[in-house]
């Protein structure tokens, strides 16, 4: 028996039969999760589409391919958090009293705590990511990245991180300690489980991916803009995203350092953030914060961003305030490392403190209202257009209007102290992130889907999910206000039937019901629009009368980008263009493409086993991890071909086929209708 | 890169060519930055220093080590220096100063709000054993 346990102890770490799921609602959720990878391969093997995958989209290099795959690993993760939240509100509306409900206690708060990490680094982080990387070269006028094979081993890790995230479904659990895991809870004394582990490494894994994608468009914007483009006529765009990279650049190493010291605490017992030993529990949440509070702009710039492009497009006038604009975003990323603090006044720092970080708080809305009035500066008096991407945008106003006044009211420390870990706070928060960030991925996803697909979704669908949205959202997060001024804490997974907050936790779940409602509409929106698709081609490459470079490729945007590199003399450059209606009697250039590389996999893969190896203690795994992610670095670097030329005759080749077969599209079309 | 036919077009970004980087310049940074590493280690770990002796020496070496990555990994001052690197290196210290000035104010600011144990012992004897 001792051999035998030895000899599993060094294979299999502390991974053991226990370690599956405990009770039939848990294992209806690791089938679930596991249905998916099952039914996907069956798919691809039935259809013979593996070698298609690979060659396609698993090695690829190109940004509008790893974008497209950055969104579909979010929207697949949106399902996940929203089932999540299925879970959570059927829980709330029923658990009073004597009942108990449906879930134990440790389980709602692993779903809570899942529902949170993967919202943030797995939805939004990652539509962030998709759409940068669909949309930050066009604009800029860059046929690539600065660093293409970096740019997929960001996605890869990111991938490896969702990976690591969803396991926790099957074999083991998650942290039961909120989604931002405040030790003393998540030491080893008190989270003795694998759930704490995952959520470190998972978290390690895809934040060492995001820093890496930061520095790689940082770059990508800085040096390898088109001629002609300077900073001041940069599409706004753009701007938010450099504001929001530079944030990710300073922000994220804090992250990973605090997530590395808090496993050191976990796996070599030291001590930095236990009350023992010398530690300080205190440190970790200001460290957590310093990176937090940032992350929180991190997400919503690019979101203001699109919104900028949106409006200025849908209304037919340029951006009102360019200048101010900018400024604004240079003050919101400067201010947003000044108020990391108002997360915690209750931690018991002095007035002075508190009173300082309060008022930072408040200042810090000036700039995003100066963007609010800007965007509706612009639209005043332009021909606006009501389709569905302007209708998020004035979703978003209303919904980020009241969400930030309640955040200017949670900045006065006093009244903090009252609503601190409140429903209130839940609210306010979502008013924002939902408001500010999924708004705008929706929006951005409606508005650009046409320059990467090649064909416009369908509206009326689009409309519908808009509205179900809006006043599923509404009616979901309003009650949350009030049972945050009653008392309801966030994170309750029960209470006493005297407090009467049943019926707006009911009015609150019927709210996430109508969401849910919403998302179904959406997903039937890209089934009718694929199957319509040839009633809404996108011939002309520019379906909204747009006013930035990426309007100026043909839809699908071919596999070169750009057959000729745009010439930039203004702001708006398309828009310029488009009325000057000169012809482009340029000569064609050879364009570098960079050949397609597994190596990006491989090294996500030896970061999954590292994590993975970590979080059950399966050391030779972990150390096997490692070397696979050294090694593979090391072949990558010896490889001094990896990009391939295409001729310039080739390029005026396909370039002129391109066009033609848009003009036949488009004379098919008119002979149709 | 991947591209060849583009060039810099910024006033803010340098056209001149990088200065050629060398492997003994990283070898030196990745070299000093782990001797530093562990003197800081084997000194918090069996260094019979006094505490203000150590902290001071421990932010020496943590300072050292933040300049050396900076000249010989990130380059610094060792090339023609356009405004925009003169920029993101304020911005840098900028940060740098709020964060670890920020925490060392909050941190310190809680440890005065809260009682030492002889504080305690006096506050519980006082309050008759609680």
């Amino acid at each position: 028996m001792g051999l035998i346990s030895i000899f599993a102890n060094f294979w299999l770490g502390k991974l053991n039969l226990q370690a599956l799921p405990p009770n039939a609602i848990q294992w209806f959720g690791a089938i679930l999760m596991l249905s998916v990878p099952i039914g996907l391969a069956l798919l691809l093997t039935v259809k013979k589409k593996w070698k298609w995958l690979y060659k396609e989209w698993l090695t690829t290099q190109d940004p509008k391919k790893i974008g497209v795959m950055y969104i579909l690993v979010a929207l697949a993760m949106l399902l996940r958090g929203g089932a999540d939240v299925m879970f959570m509100k059927t829980q709330q509306s029923i658990s009073v009293g004597h009942n108990m409900g449906i879930l134990s206690a440790s389980h709602f708060q692993q779903i809570v705590s899942a529902h949170g990490t993967i919202m943030i680094f797995f939805v939004a982080m990652g539509l962030m990511f998709g759409l940068i990387n669909l949309i930050v070269p066009l604009q800029i006028g860059a046929r690539d990245v600065a660093f293409p094979f970096l740019n997929a081993t960001s996605f890869w890790l990111f991938f490896a991180g969702m990976i690591l995230v969803n396991a926790s479904l099957v074999l083991g659990d998650f942290a039961a300690t909120g989604w931002l895991a405040y030790p003393p809870l998540s030491e080893l004394r008190y989270s003795p489980t694998v759930g704490v582990d995952y959520w470190i490494w998972s978290l390690e894994i895809a934040g060492a991916g995001s820093l890496l994608a930061a520095i790689n468009f940082l770059v990508t914007i800085f040096k390898m803009r088109v001629k002609g483009m300077n900073f001041m006529k940069m599409p706004m765009f753009v701007w938010s995203v450099l504001g929001s990279l530079m944030l990710v650049a300073f922000a994220f190493p804090i992250l990973t350092v605090t997530l590395g010291l808090l496993a050191l605490d976990r796996d070599l017992g030291t001590h930095f953030f236990t009350a023992g030993g010398g530690g300080n529990m205190m440190m970790y949440v200001n460290l957590i914060w310093a990176w937090g509070h940032p992350e929180v702009y991190i997400l919503v710039l690019p979101g203001f961003g699109v919104f900028s492009e949106v409006v200025s497009t849908f209304a037919r006038k340029r951006l009102f305030g360019y200048t101010s604009m900018v400024w604004a975003i240079g003050a919101i990323v400067l201010l947003s490392f000044l108020v990391w603090l108002h997360h915690f006044f209750t931690m018991g720092a002095g007035s002075d403190v508190n009173a300082f970080f309060g008022i930072m708080t408040m200042i810090i809305a000036i700039p995003t209202g100066v963007k609010i009035f800007n965007w509706l500066f612009t639209m005043y008096r332009g021909k606006i257009r009501l389709e569905s991407p302007i209708l998020w945008f004035i979703g978003f106003v209303v919904i980020f209007t009241i969400g930030g006044m309640a955040g200017v009211l949670l900045a006065v420390p006093p009244i903090d102290f009252q609503l601190h870990n409140s429903l209130f706070l839940v609210a306010h928060f979502h008013m924002m992130i939902v408001g500010g960030v999924l708004f705008a991925d929706f929006a951005a996803i409606t508005y650009w889907f046409p320059k990467i697909f090649g064909f416009k979704l369908n509206e009326k669908l689009g409309r519908f999910t808009f509205w179900c949205w809006l006043i599923g959202f509404l009616t979901s997060f309003i009650p949350l206000y009030i049972l945050g001024f009653m008392g309801a804490t966030r994170r309750l997974n029960h209470y006493s039937a005297s407090l009467g907050w049943q019926q707006l936790f009911i009015v609150s779940a019927i709210g996430a019901a109508i969401i849910g409602l919403g998302v179904g509409a959406q997903i039937l929106q890209f089934v009718v629009s694929i199957i319509q698709r040839k009633n809404n081609l996108d011939t002309t490459g520019d379906p909204w009368d747009g006013r930035s470079l990426e309007w100026s490729t043909p839809s699908p945007v071919p596999f070169y980008t750009f057959a000729r590199l745009p010439h930039v003399t203004e702001r708006d450059a398309f828009w310029v263009a488009k009325r000057q209606k000169v012809e482009d009697k340029r000569p064609y250039e050879d364009i570098a493409i960079p050949k397609n590389s597994p190596l990006s996999m491989v090294i996500a893969l030896g970061a999954f086993l590292l994590g993975f190896g970590i979080v059950w203690h399966i050391w030779w795994l972990a150390v096997s991890g490692l070397l696979t992610i050294i090694a593979t670095i090391i072949i990558r670097s010896m490889d001094e071909e990896t990009e391939y030329v295409l001729k310039a005759s080739d390029v005026e080749r396909l370039d002129k086929q391109y066009r033609m077969q848009t003009k036949t599209r488009e004379t098919k079309l008119a002979v149709e209708v | 890169m991947s591209q060849i036919n583009h060039q810099p077009v910024d006033i803010l970004v340098s056209t001149h060519q990088p200065e050629q980087v060398t492997l003994r310049g990283y070898v030196i940074g990745f070299g000093g930055s782990i001797v530093m590493t562990i003197t800081a280690y084997l000194f918090a770990r069996y260094g019979m220093l006094n505490k203000p002796v150590m902290v001071a020496l421990l932010a020496f070496l943590a300072l050292a080590q933040f300049t050396l990555q900076l000249v010989y990994f990130l380059h610094l001052g060792r090339e023609f220096s356009p405004r925009l690197k003169l920029l993101v290196t304020v911005f840098m210290m900028i940060i740098v100063f709020i964060l670890v000035g920020g925490s060392i104010w909050i941190m310190n600011n809680l440890d005065g709000r809260m009682m030492g144990t002889k504080v305690m012992i006096k506050y519980m004897n006082s309050q008759d054993g609680l």
